[in-house]
């Protein structure tokens, strides 16, 4: 057993799951408080981080290798979902000549 | 050759289905190759037919050729078979020969108009609903024929769409013979109901068992039935339609007035005889409506001045002859003049679209005068088909409608034969008017009006003079064979003095003798007497029908539009709007939602999942 194990294990899954909920709350705050779309995105980022966090403590509390499989998904998703949203924010960016989410807001009714 | 009999109407709809799956994209000759074709085969086929039927007559003078079942059920089994006799021989004959050479005649009319193969077509279906009718052996088949003919005169002569004028006259003619159907059906479903069959062989053998003479279902049955032959027949008080539906190109009014369309009211009486015998009251109603008829068709003619209309008039007239004839018992007459009617009303139809076509499209017969110099064939259709409509030998009508007449009066409805005889002088004066005013005197349409007129073009090219010819022939020749058709009850016996029956002739001659000075030489005195006051009341009563149609419109389509107005606001209708309000509530409150706000979106996800992870964890 090296130190990094050591010092997880001597987390309480509590705690740990108390982090990532904050952090997906402090994501969902950010989306639906700014505008500009690039902090959108990022509070995106961090809520699916959270998740990550949330699947890498339980993973170790049961000492189960699928809940670091399942950040290393998170992240290739994360990666392809990044790279999308920036081009579909550089279509918004010509179009309306901005980053206002609020802008792009046509299709209602 | 008999047994060939189902392809006189076969072909007529094999070209009907060619010409409408072609869809428009046969050249004209083509088109007219085929669209005439099939008629022609149809003729050679009825005369093989007729040849066999005639050389060895079939026991009882019937043949009848079963095709298929139609519809089986336990105690109700009409099935599709043809019968031929008499009467059924009669009328294809005139049906395939005269529809023949209107539709030859239409290739000439039709040249360079557009849909010219979708003309052919219903023309094709024309001819081969009314063989239907008439070869029918139940009367559920020849309700099946009746209604394809009405169908095809709402397509026929609605056939120039563009004007909404011809759509019109296209829905008028069909909803006013809709009535008449109507009572047609309600007809038939008596007759199951009372006889338990519709053969009309079996009707007739069955109706004199079970109803006694007089009784009242076989009266209903019989003014039903009646009711229908009015429509098809325009006869009074359905007669509203047939000047409306001279909208159609001239060929189409040709078609529909002497071989389809209007007779079959007169052959649908003609072959359930049986019936009106049962019923005096329904028979003498026959004769009364032709009498009715008759008569204020003639006045209209009198006072038109669209020669198609002139003409439209006649037929109404000619048509109650008919009825006349059928109420007094004289059934063989009716079917007689029928045929010569058909010739010679198709000779005066094809010859007024030809002299139409040579005004470019004029049909008004105060602009025209003078031609028949220059149409010669044109004017030699008119006189000898005016000869034959005015009763004047050697036309064919004079032997017809003498003989109607001779029957009216031996058979004692003296009333009714003076109206007839009084009929006959004032057809002598409209046909005079008719054919004085276009071909003599000078010519009166030089300057064109409206985009019509101008100076009169001769006809050219054997389609446009073969038909003419031949019905000419036919109108001279058609009377002198006389007609009995052994299948119809006798007509009446009795006598009749020398005089009277020489007394139409006279009244004929005299009446197209007054019209010289009245409508050529002395014009000026006719037109200022009939253009101001008593006159001219008297002539736009005439002109305008005697108001049949103000009378309609005020008895039947208004106080129609009224309850239809009040229905559309009763409570059933509430109910339905109930259910449309509910549903247009929702709509709302979800519409409300769908702000197109991102951050309201992610809002209510985020929200949502709190309520289901609430549910989740209290549950």
């Amino acid at each position: 057993m090296n130190s990094a194990e050591a010092l997880i294990g001597t987390i309480p899954l509590s705690q740990g799951l108390m982090v990532a909920g904050i952090l997906f709350a402090l994501g969902l705050a950010g989306i639906l408080i700014r505008r500009n779309l690039i902090y959108t995105l990022m509070c995106i980022e961090i809520m699916m981080n959270s998740a990550g966090l949330a699947f890498v403590v339980g993973a170790s509390r049961w000492q189960q290798p699928d809940g670091q499989v399942m950040y290393l998904m998170i992240l290739a998703l994360a990666a392809a979902e990044t790279s999308i949203a920036l081009a579909l924010v550089l279509q918004l960016y010509r179009r309306f000549r901005g980053l206002d989410i609020d802008a792009a807001s046509r299709m209602k009714g | 050759m008999l047994d060939l009999l189902f392809l006189v109407f076969l072909f007529p709809l094999a070209g009907f289905f060619i010409l409408a799956m072609s869809g428009g994209r046969f050249s004209e000759r083509t088109a007219s190759i085929i669209g005439v074709g099939a008629p022609l085969l149809a003729v050679i086929v009825t005369i093989l037919v007729g040849y066999s039927f005639f050389t060895t007559i079939p026991t009882g003078g019937a043949y009848t050729q079963f095709l298929w079942n139609w519809i089986d059920v336990p105690g109700f089994h009409p099935d599709f078979a043809l019968r031929l006799d008499g009467l059924s021989m009669t009328m294809i004959s005139v049906v395939t020969g005269v529809s023949f050479l209107i539709i030859l005649f239409s290739v000439w009319y039709m040249h360079g108009e557009e849909g010219f193969s979708r003309f052919f077509a219903y023309m094709n279906l024309f001819v081969t609903s009314m063989l239907f009718l008439v070869l029918a052996n139940n009367l559920l088949f020849t309700y099946f024929g009746w209604e394809g003919v009405g169908l095809c005169s709402y397509l026929l002569i609605g056939f120039l769409y563009k004007d909404p004028a011809n759509c019109a006259a296209a829905r008028k003619a069909f909803l006013v013979t809709r009535i008449g159907d109507v009572a047609f059906a309600i007809a038939m479903w008596l007759i199951v109901r009372e006889l338990g069959t519709l053969n009309i062989q079996e009707i007739m053998r069955l109706a004199p068992e079970h109803w006694a003479v007089g009784s009242g279902i076989a009266t209903a049955v019989a003014l039903l039935l009646l009711l229908g032959a009015c429509g098809k027949s325009a006869q009074f008080p359905l007669q509203t339609w047939l000047p409306d539906a001279m909208a159609g190109p001239t060929p189409v009014s040709a078609l529909l007035h002497a071989a389809t369309m209007v007779t079959a009211g007169v052959y649908l009486i003609a072959r359930t005889n049986g019936l009106f015998l049962l019923a005096p009251l329904g028979q003498e109603a026959v004769g009364v409506v032709g009498t009715i008829t008759l008569v204020v068709a003639g006045f209209c003619a009198l006072s038109q001045t669209d020669v198609k209309r002139v003409l439209a008039y006649s037929t109404m007239s000619q048509i109650g002859y008919m009825f006349l004839a059928l109420g007094v018992g004289a059934w063989s007459g009716a079917i007689f003049h029928l045929m010569s009617h058909a010739f010679f009303k198709a000779l005066l139809f094809l010859s007024s679209g030809s002299l139409i076509l040579a005004c470019h499209h004029e049909q008004n017969m105060f602009r025209m005068g003078g031609l028949w110099k220059k149409l010669p064939v044109t004017f030699a259709g008119f006189v000898i088909g005016g000869l034959g409509l005015a009763a004047i030998p050697p036309g064919d009508g004079y032997f017809s409608k003498d003989l109607i007449m001779a029957d009216a009066f031996k058979s004692g409805h003296y009333v009714m034969w003076g109206f007839a005889v009084f009929g006959a002088f004032l057809t002598a004066v409209y046909t005079a008017r008719m054919i004085f005013l276009t071909f003599f005197g000078e010519y009166r349409g030089s300057e064109p009006h409206h985009g019509h007129g101008g100076p009169a073009t001769t006809p050219r090219g054997w389609t446009h003079h073969v038909p003419l010819v031949a019905l000419m022939i036919a109108t001279l020749l058609g009377g002198w064979f006389g007609m009995h058709i052994s299948m119809l009850p006798a007509s009446p016996a009795g006598e009749q003095p020398e005089i009277l029956e020489k007394l139409p002739l006279i009244l004929a001659v005299i009446g197209v003798i007054i019209c010289w000075p009245l409508f050529v030489t002395h014009r000026e005195f006719t037109a200022r007497f009939t253009r101001r006051g008593l006159g001219n009341q008297i002539r736009l009563v005439w002109f305008h029908a005697m108001g049949f149609d103000w009378l309609w419109d005020h008895v039947l389509v208004k106080p129609w539009y009224l309850i239809a107005g009040f229905g559309r606001r009763d409570f059933i209708d509430q109910i339905d709007r109930a259910i449309e309000r509910v549903f247009l509530g929702w709509n709302k409150v979800f519409t409300w939602s769908e702000t197109g706000h991102l951050r309201w979106y992610a809002a209510s996800v985020g929200v949502g999942a709190v309520l289901i992870l609430a549910a989740i964890i209290y549950s």
